[in-house]
C-alpha cells in the first residue's frame, strides 16, 4: 500500500480517537494518537493477517498483542477499518452494553483480541507464550507486541525480558512506545527507564530504534525487524513518538494521557484533522 | 466401618506427575510449565518423555501464568507447576486478567497447598488460595484426596476446557480410592451414607473424616462422608440430599476458614436448606514450622477436631 493511502488512514484513525474518547468523555488519547503510525503501519502493511474470518488461535497469521490496553482506542478504529467489525461500532466505545471495553478484552468476543490487557506489564509474557505455541506447531508466522514506557516499572517485563533471549524466542518483534510520559508525570520525574537500549542490549535482545510518528520510518523498521526474525534473538524496538500526535494541544503532554476533550476542543481537534464535526 | 482402607501411602503430588503423563500421551497439546520446582511437582517422567513440550521458566511465577496464557492461542494446553502460594496468591492479577477475564484453557497446578508443607512455615503454607481461585468467574476449583483420585483430576481437567485450579499437596497420606476411578469434575463423591450427620471434606481431610467416622460409629453415630473433590462447581445437589437426610453439616478442610469448601457449603445451606453446621479449618491465621501431623493437631484440622464438631453441630441440630 503507498504512503499516501496509509497517511490517509492514520489520519481517519486520529479523527476515531477522539470523536470516540470525546463520546464517552472517557478515556486515553495521548498515547493512542502517539501510536496511531504503527498501528497503521502495523495492520494495513506489515501483518499477514485476516480480518474476515477472525479465529482466537490465529494459525499461519501474524499476532498482535496491545500491552497498554488504555491506548485501546487506537487500535479498536485500526481494527474496524481494517474490517474486523463495523465502524459505526466505535461509536459505541466505553459506554454500557458495548464491546468496546475500556480496555480490551475477549470477555465480549469482539474479533481481533486474544487477551485482555489493561492492568500493566502481562502483555509481553502473554506474546512469548504464543510464539512459542507457534514454534512448536511448526507455524513460521510472527508475534508483534507494543508496550508503554512507563509500563517498563512492571517487574513482570523483566521477567520476560531474560526468558525470551533465553529461549531463543526469535519469532517475536516487540515495540516500546517511548514518549517518556506516564499519568504523574514524565518518566525521568516518576521513575527514570535509564538507558534502555543498553538494557535491553544486555538483556540480549536485537535492538531497533524508530521515529514512530514518520510512516515511512515505521514500515523501514518494522520491515528490517521482520527480516531480523528467525535468527536466534528476539528483537525489540524502541519507538519514539510523541504523546497526541496530530492534535498540538494535546502533543507532548502528560495531561492529555487519560483525558477527554470537551467540545470546543473536539471541533479544533477535528479541525487540526482535516475533518469537521458534520461528517460523523 | 471400616469401608476404606489403605495398603499404600502416597503424595498427592506424586499423583499430579503420574496423571500429568498420562494426560500428555493422550492428547499432544498438552505443554507443562514450571518455576524452577520441577522435583517438587514431580514432573520429571512428562520432561523424560516430551522433552519439546516443556517449559523450565525460572524463578518468576508472573512470567509463567503469562506464558501459559499466550501458550493456549494457537491449541496448547499448559500445566503450569509451583507451590499454592505462589500459584495464587502471588500471581492473583495475572490470573485474573491474562487467564480467567480472557477465559483461557490454564490449568494451575498447585502443589504443597495448606499446612502439610510443614517445615517451611507459614511464608509457604498458603491457607487462602481456595477462597481467592473461587472468586474468580469461571474458573474451576479442584481438590483431590489422595494419590489416585490426584491422577485421575489431572487427566480430567486435560479434557475440560476452562481455567482449573487444581490444589494439592506434599505429605505421604493414605490411598484409599480406586485406581482407575473415573473422575468427574463437579460431581461429589459419596464416601459413606450415614444417617445422622453430613460430613462434608475436601483434599488431606477426607482422610481424617474416614477416621472420624469411625470413631463416631464406635460412639454410635452415623456420619455420612462426602468427599467434595470439586469446590467449584459445587455439587449442590449431592450436599443438599444428605441434609435433608442428616439435619446437620460439619465441613472439613485444610484451608483458612474464610473463603474456602465451609463458606461454599454454607452459601447453599444459607439459601436453600437451612441447617447449622460446624467449620473445621484453620481459624483464620497463619501457620507456622513444624511435622505435618503435629500441625493438623494443633490447629484443629485432624479426625479428633472432627469428632468434636459432630457432637457440637449434632447437639445444635437437637435444640
Amino acid at each position: 500500500m503507498d504512503l499516501q493511502h496509509l497517511e490517509n488512514i492514520a489520519k481517519q484513525v486520529r479523527r476515531d480517537i477522539v470523536r470516540m474518547v470525546h463520546g464517552c468523555q472517557s478515556g486515553h488519547p495521548g498515547g493512542s494518537l502517539g501510536c496511531t503510525d504503527f498501528f497503521v503501519a502495523l495492520y494495513f502493511h506489515v501483518m499477514r493477517h485476516n480480518a474476515k474470518e477472525f479465529n482466537m488461535d490465529g494459525i499461519g497469521e501474524d499476532l498482535f498483542f496491545l500491552s497498554n490496553g488504555h491506548i485501546s482506542p487506537v487500535w479498536y478504529s485500526v481494527l474496524a477499518r481494517s474490517g474486523y467489525f463495523d465502524v459505526s461500532e466505535l461509536a459505541t466505545f466505553r459506554k454500557i452494553n458495548s464491546r468496546l471495553q475500556g480496555h480490551p478484552t475477549t470477555h465480549e468476543g469482539l474479533p481481533g483480541i486474544r487477551v485482555a490487557s489493561g492492568s500493566l506489564g502481562q502483555g509481553l509474557s502473554v506474546a512469548i507464550g504464543a510464539a512459542q505455541a507457534k514454534k512448536l506447531k511448526g507455524d513460521n508466522s510472527l508475534v508483534f507486541t507494543l508496550h508503554g514506557d512507563g509500563e517498563l516499572q512492571e517487574g513482570q517485563i523483566w521477567e520476560a525480558a531474560m526468558y525470551a533471549p533465553h529461549n531463543k524466542v526469535d519469532n517475536l518483534i516487540a515495540t516500546i512506545d517511548y514518549n517518556g510520559q506516564q499519568i504523574d508525570g514524565p518518566t525521568e520525574q516518576v521513575l527514570s527507564l535509564g538507558n534502555l537500549r543498553a538494557k535491553w542490549d544486555a538483556f540480549g535482545w536485537d535492538v531497533l530504534e524508530m521515529n514512530g510518528n514518520d510512516l515511512a520510518d515505521v514500515i523501514r523498521v518494522l520491515e528490517l525487524a521482520k527480516a531480523k526474525t528467525f535468527k536466534g534473538k528476539p528483537i525489540m524496538i524502541l519507538m519514539q513518538t510523541n504523546m497526541g500526535h496530530g492534535v498540538d494541544f494535546m502533543m507532548g503532554s502528560h495531561k492529555w494521557h487519560g483525558v477527554a476533550p470537551n467540545d470546543e476542543q473536539l471541533q479544533l481537534a477535528l479541525y487540526q484533522l482535516e475533518s469537521s464535526l458534520l461528517d460523523y | 466401618m471400616k469401608k476404606y482402607t489403605f495398603t499404600d501411602k502416597k503424595d498427592t503430588r506424586s499423583g499430579f506427575g503420574a496423571g500429568l503423563l498420562e494426560a500428555g500421551k493422550r492428547n499432544e497439546n498438552v505443554v507443562a510449565l514450571c518455576a524452577d520446582l520441577v522435583g517438587s511437582l514431580k514432573m520429571e517422567a512428562f520432561i523424560k518423555e516430551f522433552p519439546h513440550r516443556f517449559f523450565q521458566i525460572g524463578i518468576a511465577e508472573a512470567n509463567m501464568m503469562g506464558i501459559a496464557a499466550g501458550m493456549t492461542i494457537g491449541g496448547c494446553i499448559p500445566f503450569t507447576g509451583t507451590f499454592a502460594n505462589f500459584s495464587t496468591g502471588r500471581v492473583y492479577d495475572q490470573i485474573r486478567q491474562s487467564i480467567a477475564y480472557s477465559d483461557k484453557n490454564v490449568k494451575i497446578c498447585a502443589s504443597h497447598a495448606g499446612l502439610t508443607l510443614g517445615e517451611d512455615g507459614a511464608t509457604h503454607q498458603i491457607l487462602e488460595d481456595i477462597g481467592m481461585m473461587r472468586m474468580l468467574p469461571g474458573m474451576t476449583v479442584i481438590n483431590p484426596c489422595d494419590y489416585n483420585q490426584t491422577k485421575a483430576a489431572t487427566i480430567a481437567i486435560a479434557e475440560h476446557h476452562g481455567p482449573v485450579y487444581l490444589r494439592f499437596g506434599r505429605p505421604v497420606i493414605p490411598v484409599f480410592t480406586d485406581a482407575d476411578q473415573k473422575f468427574e469434575i463437579g460431581k461429589a463423591w459419596m464416601v459413606n451414607e450415614g444417617t445422622d450427620v453430613t460430613i462434608i471434606a475436601t483434599g488431606h481431610l477426607v482422610w481424617e473424616a474416614i477416621q472420624a467416622g469411625e470413631k463416631l460409629a464406635e460412639m454410635g453415630v452415623s456420619a455420612e462422608i462426602i468427599n467434595i473433590h470439586t469446590i467449584k462447581p459445587l455439587d449442590e445437589e449431592a450436599i443438599l440430599r444428605s441434609v435433608a437426610k442428616t439435619g446437620c453439616v460439619v465441613t472439613a478442610e485444610e484451608h483458612n476458614r474464610y473463603g474456602g469448601l465451609g463458606d461454599a457449603v454454607s452459601q447453599v445451606l444459607v439459601t436453600k436448606h437451612l441447617a447449622p453446621q460446624e467449620y473445621v479449618a484453620v481459624n483464620d491465621s497463619f501457620g507456622e514450622s513444624g511435622k505435618p501431623a503435629d500441625l493438623m493437631a494443633k490447629y484443629g484440622l485432624d479426625a479428633a477436631h472432627i469428632v468434636e464438631a459432630v457432637q457440637k453441630v449434632m447437639a445444635r441440630r437437637n435444640k
